[in-house]
């Protein structure tokens, strides 16, 4: 299915314009701190949601940012998109630091960036068409594509695996996957570089999982797409990217490429995820490792380490010390005092 | 062929190309069932399921045919004038005996004069409540229309704006609340007509219609403004609109586009009924004077007329009072039944 796709010949320049290798992407230290009031006398308190992540992505290519609800990954993707602005650190798109970017430049940005979200229900506005709703970027941007809206957007509907004919159809005539699969087809609009998948399949039906992440993957093959893919486990990364980063707590505790994260992870909390994933069998029942407690909240945060609250292998220096992101034995970056060494059991 | 969403999905397992397989199951061959629901009501976009079960609701059915009738009437209620030849303000005093009461029973009624003529000016009854219900409507509607318009103008702007901008536009809101309506119309309409006219001009009637509608406005904002902030606080988190923002749509877009077609609803039902409210608060202002002016018909201006007469000729009473009873039950039924039929329960 690649003859009619968002590639129009002549409408694009052909090959790539940037060096191999150049990151597309590159985040620094960035940060996104929520003021928050509690307790009746207006306590001011400061929920460190992302506490300086750190990556980069290449042009193409997939990275999974995995971590538990609530460590941080949706405030990331949204400062990504400039949905949200940061309290600190810096974006760089394509070698532009697009951390403030304003105006017209954002406006252009957004055409490279765009987004897919988590709740299929929520993303859809219940009053438009689906034709109205695909067609939006194109409207909010004043462009008129040959052929026409219509004729493209139909052309993105089929691309997503819909019938084009259902363009003047409403959401709630659609079900949950193909409601996302419009989602897709909005995100696709603007021939972004770059898209933010936030859980784009956590919300629906294990079956439907499946078809979606493979359209992604069609996609992103096939529109050389990067993608920054946002999951809350290790399952559903597993065969979408190419690269995986853990988070934990607002922090990214180990970064590295998937062979490595799912074979012979360093950090223990990468480690206790994948121990979570049903296939990964290797692992029988003893060497299942089962979180103890709680999340801690990012609104007070243990010192340290921030996973030393769970770790079956903190020691003393865990509390005072933080350890630093470095290249672990195994090839991965992470984060540990303690690095775990070896494939798992 | 390509691919569609009624046909089979792709392979179970397909090589993802970085030398594994998808593990993840294709159970079934077709995306998620589309409920029974949905199906039945393909193609139809939520307000047209509205319209449908507003059309099946016969509360809503008897009450509109009702309004409409008595609209349409009002609305021709000049042609009625040239069918039947006599003007709203003709006075036919010769059918009225010494004491100034209409001739014959029941306030007059005949043939010439269906629902009998006024005692004092002898002025055709059916022809002042014809015209006076035109006069009723138009306030009402004007009014609910300005006043639903600046509310939903405000309340988006409330709504959207948070910080600083929502805290004074409540403010405001509830400082509007907190003012008593007919206190303030009785000091206010005189005192800008005192500003416009001098002691002696006449006052013509149409600026105090166009001062009444103002007044209601003035007052009645804040309902609407209130209920769409609310709605907008809740919708303006939602995705769609993130999605609207990650493509670069501006505020305009946002606030008009997305927003709005989504509170559509309840702004309408407030409108549904803010017009019976109007029409009685209208005919209220005749009895602290400050209603519509002679010689324009008023409905409101009728009844505090007949008072004086109530004893000896009831019928000029019963004709003005039962035909705000009828607008206003109508008017206040429909909107009940449209908020049913809008419930967003049911659209989602
Ligand atoms: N607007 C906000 N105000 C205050 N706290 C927030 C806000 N948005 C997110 N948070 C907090 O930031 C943390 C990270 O949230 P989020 O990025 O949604 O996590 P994830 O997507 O990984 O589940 C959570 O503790 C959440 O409660
Ligand atoms: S630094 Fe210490 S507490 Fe943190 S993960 Fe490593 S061993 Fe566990
Ligand atoms: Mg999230």
């Amino acid at each position: 299915m690649t003859e009619t796709l968002v590639q129009e010949p002549g409408t694009e320049p052909v090959g790539p314009s940037r060096p191999a290798g150049e990151p597309l992407l590159v985040v620094e230290d960035l940060t996104k701190h929520f003021p928050v009031r509690s307790g009746m006398f207006g306590k001011t308190g400061l929920v460190r949601a992302v506490d300086g992540v750190s990556f980069s992505v290449r042009a193409g290519e997939t990275l999974g940012l995995v971590g538990e609800s609530g460590c941080g990954k949706t405030t990331t993707g949204r400062m990504l998109v400039r949905l949200l602005d940061s309290t600190s650190g810096k974006i760089t798109f394509e070698g532009k630091d697009i951390t403030h970017a304003k105006g017209g430049g954002l406006r252009q940005l957004r055409q490279d960036m765009q987004i897919i979200f988590q709740d299929p229900y929520a993303s859809l506005n219940p009053r438009h068409t689906v034709g109205r709703i695909v067609a939006m970027p194109l409207q909010v941007n004043g462009i008129n594509p040959p052929g026409g809206v219509k004729k493209r957007v139909q052309e993105l509907l089929e691309l997503v695996g819909l019938n084009p004919e259902h363009y003047n159809r409403y959401p709630h005539e659609f079900s949950g996957g193909q409601r996302q699969r419009i989602g897709v087809a909005r995100a696709l609009a603007l021939r972004p570089k770059i898209i933010v998948a936030d859980e784009p399949v956590s919300a629906l039906d294990v079956s439907i999982q499946a078809q979606v992440i493979n359209l992604l993957r069609e996609l992103q093959r096939e529109l050389d797409l990067a993608f920054v893919f946002i999951a809350h486990d290790l399952a559903v990364v597993r065969h979408f990217c190419q690269r995986i980063g853990v988070m934990y707590l607002g922090k990214m505790v180990e970064i590295g490429d998937r062979e490595t994260i799912y074979e012979r992870p360093a950090h223990p909390y990468t480690r206790a995820l994948l121990s979570a994933v049903p296939d990964v069998t290797k692992m029988g029942a003893s060497g299942r490792i089962r979180l103890e407690g709680d999340v801690p909240t990012p609104l007070n945060p243990p010192s340290g380490c921030r996973f030393r609250t769970r770790c079956w292998k903190a020691q003393e220096v865990c509390a005072s010390e933080e350890p630093p992101l470095t290249v672990k034995s195994n090839g991965t970056v992470a984060a540990c005092h303690f690095p775990e060494d070896g494939a798992i059991k | 062929m390509r691919k569609t969403d009624s046909t089979p999905e792709l392979p179970a397992t397909t090589t993802d190309g970085m030398g594994g397989t998808v593990a993840l199951e294709v159970n079934s061959p077709v995306d998620a069932p589309v409920g029974e629901k949905a199906k039945a009501f393909v193609g139809r976009s939520p307000g047209q399921l509205a319209w449908l079960r507003l059309k099946r609701d016969r509360t809503a059915k008897v009450s509109a045919i009702t309004l409409l009738v008595l609209v349409v009437i009002a609305l021709l209620s000049p042609v009625i004038e040239k069918l039947r030849g006599i003007a709203p303000t003709q006075p036919f005093t010769d059918k009225l005996n010494d004491y100034a009461m209409p001739l014959g029973y029941a306030g007059g009624m005949n043939g010439t004069h269906w629902l009998g003529l006024e005692p004092g000016n002898g002025r055709d009854i059916l022809m002042q409540l014809v015209y006076g219900m035109r006069t009723s409507l138009l306030i009402a509607f004007a009014a609910a229309i300005v006043a639903s318009a600046i509310g939903v103008l405000i309340g988006i702007v409330a709504g959207y704006a948070r910080g600083w901008l929502d805290t004074a536009i409540n403010w405001v809101i509830d400082l509007t609340l907190a003012f008593p309506f007919l206190i303030f119309a009785l000091a206010i309409i005189p005192i800008v007509e005192d500003n416009f006219y001098g002691e002696r001009d006449a006052i013509p009637a149409s600026f105090r219609v166009i001062l009444i509608i103002a007044t209601f406005a003035l007052f009645s904002w804040t309902y609407t403004a209130r209920l769409v902030r609310g709605q907008v606080i809740a919708l303006r988190e939602r995705e769609f609109v993130e999605a609207a923002r990650a493509a670069g749509a501006n505020t305009g877009h946002i606030l008009f586009r997305q927003l709005l077609p989504n509170i559509w609803a309840p702004i309408l039902v407030t409108l549904s009924l803010n017009v019976p409210a109007f029409i009685t608060t209208e005919a209220a202002l005749a009895f602290v004077n400050i209603g519509v002016i002679e010689p324009t018909p008023d409905l409101g201006r009728m009844i505090f007329n007949s008072i004086q007469y109530v004893a000896s000729d009831p019928w000029y009473t019963l004709w003005p009072g039962l035909t705000i009873f009828i607008l206003v039950l109508a008017f206040n039924l429909l909107g009940d039944s449209l908020r049913d039929a809008l419930d967003p329960k049911s659209t989602r």
